[in-house]
């Protein structure tokens, strides 16, 4: 659309046109953003992900107006929204429900990222900035689970922010630096309050349109992980692509609709999701003397927990867990094959990304298990070990074969084909 | 692929059993807190029984009537003793540092333990104590090994004697009966009832909004039903000249 056209328009949209370019936004991103038409199921998520963060910003604003930021108060100000505050109770259980729902869409967003090669050139920046909003996530996450101040709010703060204390020479410095104190306090249920709601959410908004931007310079990677601006018709537009709105924005409400019936399911019939979303001993409150029986993070950081725990050294375990994030975010160097999509991929790089999934999953499992429980006759740790090696293997693996040519792909078409 | 992925969906939202507290082998409250008749037996037994010593300081007690089904003025003559003022808590007199004198605890508050140890937890705890003549408040219970806690409904059920099995040269407490000649006003039958009240009553205590965030919640998914086959159909139509 030429300039000559949106500004001889006139009216309010006319007049704001000419001073601010909202109808060129508009159709950049939405309007004359051309997708490739082959979306399948896994493309849902990234525009769930936006929905949940959205539901996360605005549920969090009504809960902030009547919660109270003190170890003296902050339970007691959880147990005044869920009943005294006028349908406080639903805007508390869409935010708990809507966090853990968060890490489900964006799992899922990831693991699409991983089918289609959508992290490989040139998409590398798009999937940077992607896990830099995963690693602010965890940290919203956590810093959002002390805030109810109940046991496990407590002692889960109190073991994580521990690993810290685990580096060498500055460990301890370090995480008395984190909690403003020699032990977890007022101080620290402040300082994590202030991050949760302005620091943390800023940032992930600012790298969201990042991540955005990225993307829509590029374009977005499909199914069959072909270029579509490779064929563009006689009016320039890609052949395989369609405009984002209306297709995108009637099929992504669908999409919408399906995701909210279970979230729904959730928030009204199972809040607590069997303990899973809300735990169990976080209605009591946080007691600086009682160590709860057994302490385990919400199942979204098990997998990582788990790798923490196989590691028999401390220092080693924290080190594992760090460079199984860290790893993540070299993907796009480690895989040196110039096929994207899993579609036209050697049969071995379908096995190892087939394991990843499965140990990422078993890993996060093992991790809600007490270390010493047995299954076929094996400890939880030997089990997590057997896993996390699994979990490294897959980078290894990706690396060998694809630096050295051994993966036999299969000819990928030049266009999209469905 | 869409297959997997659905599995993948439905694993994750669906639910492990996540029993709180321990103990392998609870009895099941089969709560429901829709039953008011239930849950007004519970309050009577819970203020009569329970608040002697348990507060239940997150409670209102001007927030019993929407869940029981009953009048502020009722609540107030039936289970209210002492000075009522709106919107007072449902808080006790004793003081925490004189019952941790008498008991050795501090009696906890009783909002949340339906949430935090489970209803099912509760209604075993409730059908677990024995007479011990070595406990120093002549009560155990076989849940809660030393509980500091006496059988305050004794009266009602009976004074429970303990079975005991031995296990590697040790006797361990392996059941619990009333003897015929200790038996109380109530049958096992009606004291099961009366237990299952009281707990039915502390899960709607633990979360007042219960009941009706259930009720709510069957309109909130028709609607969403309904929203999203019109947004298939919608998507359905606009896609017609895809391909």
């Amino acid at each position: 659309m030429s300039d000559a056209t949106t500004k001889a328009q006139g009216g309010l949209l006319g007049w704001v046109d000419a001073r601010f370019p909202l109808t060129k936004m508009w159709n950049e991103h939405i309007g004359e953003y051309y997708a490739p038409k082959n979306f399948n199921f896994w493309y849902y998520f990234g525009s769930l992900a936006l929905f949940v963060l959205v539901n996360q910003l605005l549920t969090g604003i009504w809960l902030t107006m009547n919660y109270n930021p003190s170890a003296a108060g902050a339970f007691a100000s959880v147990e005044y929204i869920m009943r005294d505050v006028e349908w406080g109770w639903l805007i508390r259980y869409m935010h708990s429900t809507g966090a853990s729902a968060f890490f489900v869409v964006v799992y899922l967003h990831m693991f699409r990222a991983l089918l289609y090669g959508s992290y490989q050139k040139p998409r590398e920046l798009i999937w940077i900035f992607g896990m830099i909003i995963y690693l602010v996530l965890m940290g919203e996450a956590f810093m959002g689970y002390l805030l109810p101040w109940g046991q496990m709010s407590f002692w889960g703060a109190q073991v994580i922010i521990s690993l810290f204390g685990a580096i060498p020479g500055v460990g301890e410095q370090l995480a008395l630096w984190i909690r403003g104190d020699f032990n977890i306090s007022g101080v620290t249920l402040n300082r994590f309050f202030a991050l949760h709601v302005v620091a943390l959410p800023l940032a992930l908004v600012g790298l969201v349109v990042f991540h955005i931007l990225a993307l829509h310079e590029v374009g977005s990677n499909n199914p069959d992980g072909v270029n579509i601006k490779e064929h563009k018709g006689s009016d320039g537009k890609p052949k395989d692509g369609i405009p984002f709105h209306p297709y995108y924005t009637v099929k992504d409400t669908f999409g919408l609709g399906v995701f909210l019936i279970f979230f729904a399911a959730v928030v009204f019939f199972a809040p607590e999701m069997g303990g899973y979303f809300l735990e169990p001993p976080n209605f009591e409150p946080a007691n600086p003397l009682q160590t709860p029986a057994h302490i385990a993070p919400v199942w979204y950081f098990t997998a990582f927990y788990s790798i923490l725990r196989a590691i028999p050294d401390k220092f080693g375990g924290v080190l594992a867990m760090g460079l199984a994030i860290f790893l993540l975010f070299l993907l796009p160097w480690i895989d040196r094959g110039k096929v994207r999509s899993i579609r036209y991929r050697g049969l071995g790089h379908k096995i190892n990304l087939g394991l990843f999934a499965v140990a990422f999953v078993i890993l996060s499992y093992l991790g809600l298990q007490a270390p010493s429980d047995l299954y076929l006759g094996l400890s939880v740790t030997l089990w997590a070990q057997i896993w996390t090696a699994v979990y490294f293997g897959f980078f290894i693996f990706l690396f060998a074969y694809t630096a050295f040519g051994f993966e036999r792909t299969r000819p990928v078409p030049e266009r999209v084909t469905d | 692929m869409k297959k997997i992925a659905l599995c993948v969906l439905l694993g994750l939202f669906s639910g492990g059993a996540f029993a709180a507290g321990g103990g392998g082998d609870l009895m099941d409250a089969q709560v429901d807190v829709s039953d008011t008749a239930s849950l007004q037996r519970g309050a009577k037994l819970f203020a009569n029984n329970c608040m002697g010593c348990h507060s239940a300081e997150y409670m209102r007690w001007n927030a019993l009537p929407e869940g029981l089904g009953v009048s502020m003025e009722t609540i107030e003559e039936t289970l209210i003793y002492g000075s009522y003022q709106q919107g007072d808590m449902m808080n006790v007199a004793m003081r925490g540092a004189d019952a941790a004198d008498w008991f050795g605890a501090e009696p906890p508050d009783l909002s949340l333990t339906a949430r935090s140890r489970g209803a099912d937890w509760v209604y075993t705890y409730l059908n677990s104590f024995y007479r011990d003549p070595d406990a120093s408040i002549g009560w155990n219970n076989q849940l809660l090994a030393n509980s500091s806690m006496p059988h305050v409904l004794w009266r009602l059920q009976g004074v429970p004697e303990p079975t005991y099995e031995e296990q590697g040269g040790e006797l361990l407490v392996a059941g619990i009966q009333v003897p015929e000649a200790q038996a109380g006003t109530l049958s096992e039958a009606e004291y099961h009832q009366a237990t299952r009240d009281i707990t039915n009553f502390m899960a709607f205590v633990a979360e007042p909004v219960r009941a009706k965030r259930q009720e709510i919640g069957v309109w909130v998914i028709g609607f969403l039903v309904v929203f999203t086959a019109l947004a298939y159909l919608l998507k359905r139509e606009y896609w017609r000249d895809i391909h």
